[in-house]
């Protein structure tokens, strides 16, 4: 059974750009590019893994991370966040949110799948 | 006999310079604060016999040898005073104290109100009434030298020159008076050095008599017996003593004892401790006593002796020098000589005082511009006052000398002078005793007694016609016979002398009691006549300045208000410790008072210091020189605190700047995190799609040809994307720094707006309809046409990328006044929310979904063009739809960058 990722993303190019990687390596891909509704899409998609803009219309991806952290089935819940800000302080803040993996935009696309890879053994 | 005068002086000279050693010495004690000894009940007793002048020391054998045992008076009056009054002394030197007196003129004058011209009237009677008593000294030294030098020879070579011997008499006594009385001015009127001296030439001076008397005694009559038997056998025993002088006399002595200044000077302002009065109160009779013992064997003698018309008033000297006794001759000159320093240094101190304080003093501070709030060194002005009045009464004492001549009998001087002060015996016991005595009262009744003193016994004792005219005397002024100056009201018969007392005193009395009667107090006058005659009720425990421990409590409280706590009690335990004492209190004697009013002094200034230190220890008053003083420090404190306010002020604007600067600083490093954060944002998205789609261009194999089109197309759009935003920043940055250069021009509105709408139209998607509302209006301005286009193809694309509607429509109308234009676009899409109205002229400030090619810096580009063109650009809030309307000046003025 094919792997399943949700990815929560507003940017409909980079929408596009990681729906074709992640479908060509084999993943079930879903998107949702609403912050604020976020969390529930997650909670009905039960995925294997998501993908986590910093900034999305209507909430933040830390907001959206610390409250699905707070959710039991989904403390162990691998996500990988993007963030196109590349501040360090946003790094620190979504690691004591409990992200899995954090990276700053742009990135290779070697680099993101090695690193969904890495979240996910298939 | 020129050998012993150049003997005599020499001695003298000696003598003058130990006494200023011994004063000296004692200073520099006080001054240690080791003068416990300097005021003991003996130095306070010693200290009253200046009482015995060199009148009672030569003038009691002149004045028995005269007449009789009348002289007894003159010591009977004082001793009881001091046994039967000593209560009433008690009571002076309370007030004395409680009200910080400096004189009689002060004590009558704080007694009524502080009335200051009862000051002067009272200075000026005391300086008047104690002229004679001075020329009295002068002349009474001069006489003894004169005994030393013998009768002038028949060229007149070799005697004395009175009048010349005199002037350096007084320019001696003037320079140590000065020297001693005003070398430091202490706030309470005290000077040790000149008590402990005048307590030594108390000792001389009975050592003197005594020696002489032992000499007569014994040396010449032979022992007691005969003695007596020569007194028996001489013309004194016989003279009988006339009732009338002997009751006056004694009531005058004992009056001038509590009136004269340099009593009140000694019994009360120099006083240390209340108690002292009470031992003195024996031990001072016991002293007259001793003085006066052998008044009689010496006139006796002396009148057996001496040949017939030798001057009675210098028997003391003249007797051992007849006896060829030169040593004791000497001795007893020195006693004499003793006598008159002692009295003239302190009545001129305490005259001065009164002179400097209630003459000189207010005319100084009405002449000085600025009235009371002087600034100079009132000390300096004070002890210049006190020495130029110290001149001026020796002056005086000498000008009476040579006046009257420096004849007649010393008795009589000193009974003039006594009757002269005696006068203020009514004021200053009504004062003390009855609480209904009044200014109008005191002020009449001392004019009214001095008035007749003056007519009947100081102008006439320079002689009949030497200034009242002889007829005066006889039929009385302009014939009105009851004014006669020795027979008022016709009572002829009466001694001179008693005359005059019974007239004046009686008369100032019944003026003083009436006049109180008739007027009523002033408020001041009230609260000072109850302070004084209740003076036990309200001034405590009577104490000296040797106070209690309550006193080191109260102390301490005062000393940690100013001082601080920590201070003030490490100062407070320090000196505990060095006293030995146990706990933290030490006992507040002279040196720890003198330290603690430094360390106060600091703080507060000298004169506040000393005026608080002195009102807790010795439950003093503030004198009239210590509130100027005081208000003096404290007027240089208020300057120095209110310049310190203005410093202080300007700081805390400074810090306020600071910290107003500082929060803008902090405002715009987190501004410009959230700026950078934002651009990163913005540049790095387009950048990652870029990315990743020419990744997958190159990486991935077996694409068609429809997605490498897309994927190509996105990089592209993206690329634009990336490129519009950075010259949307850099634009954005030139306007914000103000470097943006602006190409005024000429034209109309109509025309911008034409092309903003062509340009717009031709990126947009085509949906959007445009309505063009023409008028007719003038639309020429002046401004820079391509910057104006920049924000309506903003505004019109805006309109293209947010309005949502089903059929979006932008609406364009232009108004126009003679001086702005306006200019309208109104469009049907959904209103921007009120709370988001506010952000979308800032920089990325995105509030609608739109196809994420906005970098949200569009309207804050508008917003400062329009800044730039003098004119502005807003949202109106809208039921439906949004507004924006910019307004611009006809002539825009472009300078204003």
């Amino acid at each position: 059974m094919d792997k399943h990722v949700l990815l929560v993303e507003d940017e409909v190019n980079i929408i596009e750009a990681m729906s074709f990687l992640l479908k060509r390596e084999g993943w079930k891909v879903d998107t949702h590019s609403d912050g604020a509704t976020a969390v529930s899409a997650i909670r009905d998609a039960r995925p294997d893994l998501v993908v986590l803009d910093y900034m999305l219309p209507g909430k933040s991806g830390i907001a959206i991370l610390t409250e699905l952290r707070a959710l039991p089935d989904f403390a162990a819940l691998p996500v990988l966040m993007l963030t196109a800000r590349g501040q360090l302080r946003d790094r620190e803040e979504a690691e004591r949110a409990g992200v899995n993996r954090f990276m700053t935009k742009p990135f290779s696309n070697t680099e993101v799948l090695n690193a969904v890879r890495d979240l996910v053994r298939v | 006999m020129t050998a012993s005068l150049n003997l005599l002086i020499g001695v003298s000279l000696i003598y003058v310079a130990f006494l200023f050693a011994v004063a000296f010495a004692a200073e520099r004690a006080a001054v240690r604060g080791r003068s416990g000894w300097l005021r003991t009940p003996l130095v306070y007793t010693l200290s009253l016999s200046i009482y015995c002048t060199a009148w009672t020391f030569y003038g009691a054998v002149g004045y028995a040898a005269r007449s009789g045992m009348e002289y007894v008076t003159i010591y009977l009056g004082p001793s009881l005073v001091m046994i039967g009054w000593w209560w009433v002394l008690r009571k002076l030197v309370r007030i004395g104290r409680s009200q910080r007196v400096t004189s009689v003129a002060d004590l009558i004058s704080a007694r009524y109100g502080k009335s200051n011209t009862l000051a002067i009237v009272v200075t000026v009677m005391a300086v008047v009434g104690v002229t004679p008593y001075i020329a009295l000294q002068l002349q009474s030294v001069t006489l003894a030298l004169s005994a030393f030098a013998g009768p002038p020879a028949a060229d007149g070579s070799a005697g004395l020159n009175m009048l010349s011997s005199g002037f350096w008499v007084a320019a001696g006594l003037a320079v140590f008076t000065v020297l001693f009385g005003t070398r430091n001015l202490n706030a309470n009127e005290r000077h040790d050095g000149v008590v402990i001296a005048i307590a030594v030439e108390a000792v001389v001076k009975l050592v003197a008599l005594i020696a002489v008397g032992i000499f007569v005694v014994w040396g010449i009559a032979g022992g007691v017996r005969p003695m007596m038997e020569q007194i028996d056998a001489s013309a004194l025993g016989t003279w009988q003593v006339d009732r009338s002088r002997w009751a006056a006399l004694t009531v005058l002595s004992a009056a001038a004892f509590l009136c004269l200044p340099r009593m009140f000077q000694v019994l009360v302002v120099e006083n240390d401790d209340e108690r002292h009065v009470q031992i003195a109160s024996w031990a001072f009779p016991v002293y007259l006593m001793l003085m006066s013992l052998f008044v009689v064997p010496i006139a006796v003698v002396g009148l057996n002796l001496l040949p017939p018309g030798s001057n009675p008033d210098l028997f003391v000297v003249s007797v051992p020098l007849a006896e060829g006794r030169t040593g004791l001759a000497v001795l007893s000159f020195l006693g004499g000589f003793s006598s008159a320093t002692s009295m003239v240094i302190v009545a001129t101190l305490a005259l001065s005082t009164m002179v400097s304080n209630h003459v000189v003093m207010p005319i100084y501070l009405s002449l000085k511009p600025g009235g009371a709030s002087m600034s100079g060194d009132v000390r300096s002005v004070i002890l210049r006052a006190r020495r130029l009045s110290i001149l001026l009464i020796i002056a005086l004492g000498y000008l009476y000398y040579v006046l009257s001549g420096g004849s007649g009998a010393l008795a009589a001087i000193g009974l003039i002078s006594f009757a002269g002060v005696a006068q203020f015996l009514p004021a200053m016991l009504g004062g003390i005793f009855w609480r209904g005595a009044t200014r109008v009262g005191a002020l009449s009744g001392l004019c009214l007694g001095f008035a007749i003193w003056v007519y009947a016994s100081l102008l006439p004792s320079f002689g009949q016609g030497a200034v009242l005219p002889a007829s005066f005397f006889e039929v009385g002024p302009w014939g009105i016979g009851w004014l006669r100056p020795y027979a008022f009201f016709g009572i002829e018969g009466i001694d001179p002398t008693v005359h005059a007392v019974l007239w004046s005193l009686l008369l100032n009395t019944c003026v003083f009691v009436v006049g109180s009667l008739l007027s009523f107090p002033k408020p001041l006058e009230r609260l000072q006549g109850a302070q004084f005659v209740n003076v036990f009720d309200h001034s405590g425990q009577a104490r000296g300045w040797h106070a209690s421990v309550a006193a080191s409590e109260d102390l301490m409280i005062m000393a940690q208000r100013i001082l601080g706590a920590a201070e003030a009690q490490a100062l407070f335990r320090a000196a505990a410790r060095e006293q030995g004492m146990i706990g933290h209190l030490p006992e507040p004697n002279p040196a720890f008072l003198e330290r603690l009013e430094r360390e106060l002094s600091a703080s507060v200034g000298t004169a506040t210091a000393h005026a608080m230190v002195s009102q807790m220890v010795g439950a003093a008053s503030v004198s009239v020189e210590d509130l100027l003083a005081v208000a003096d420090e404290s007027a240089q404190m208020l300057e120095y605190s209110s310049q310190l306010e203005t410093k202080s002020a300007e700081l805390s604007r400074t810090a306020g700047q600071l910290r107003e600067a500082n929060d803008k600083l902090t405002q715009l490093s987190v501004q410009k995190d959230a700026f950078l954060g934002q651009i990163s944002h913005e540049l790095r998205t387009p950048m990652t799609s870029i990315r990743a789609f020419s990744e997958i261009m190159r990486d991935a194999e077996g694409l068609s040809a429809a997605e490498k089109t897309k994927y190509a197309s996105i990089i592209h759009v993206e690329a634009i994307r990336l490129t519009r935003l950075l010259d949307d920043l850099l634009d954005l940055s030139v306007l914000e720094n103000g470097q943006v250069s602006l190409n005024p021009a000429t034209g109309r509105l109509d025309a911008v707006l034409d092309h903003a709408v062509i340009t717009a139209g031709a990126s947009g998607d085509g949906r959007l309809r445009i309505v063009r509302h023409k008028t007719t209006a003038d639309t020429m301005l002046t401004t820079d046409m391509d910057r104006l286009g920049q924000v309506f193809i903003n505004l019109i694309t805006n309109a293209q990328k947010y309005c949502r509607a089903e059929a979006p429509q932008l609406e364009i109308s232009v108004r126009a006044t003679p001086d702005m234009l306006r200019v309208e676009f109104r469009d049907n899409g959904t209103p921007i929310p009120d709370a988001a109205r506010a952000l979308i002229f800032e920089k990325f400030a995105r509030v609608a979904e739109g196809d994420g090619s906005g970098a949200g810096l569009g309207l804050a580009i508008c917003r400062e063009i329009m800044a730039r063109l003098g004119g502005d650009i807003s949202h109106v809030p809208q039921a439906s739809g949004n507004l924006f309307v910019v307004q611009m000046p006809r002539a825009a003025a472009l300078a204003a960058q």
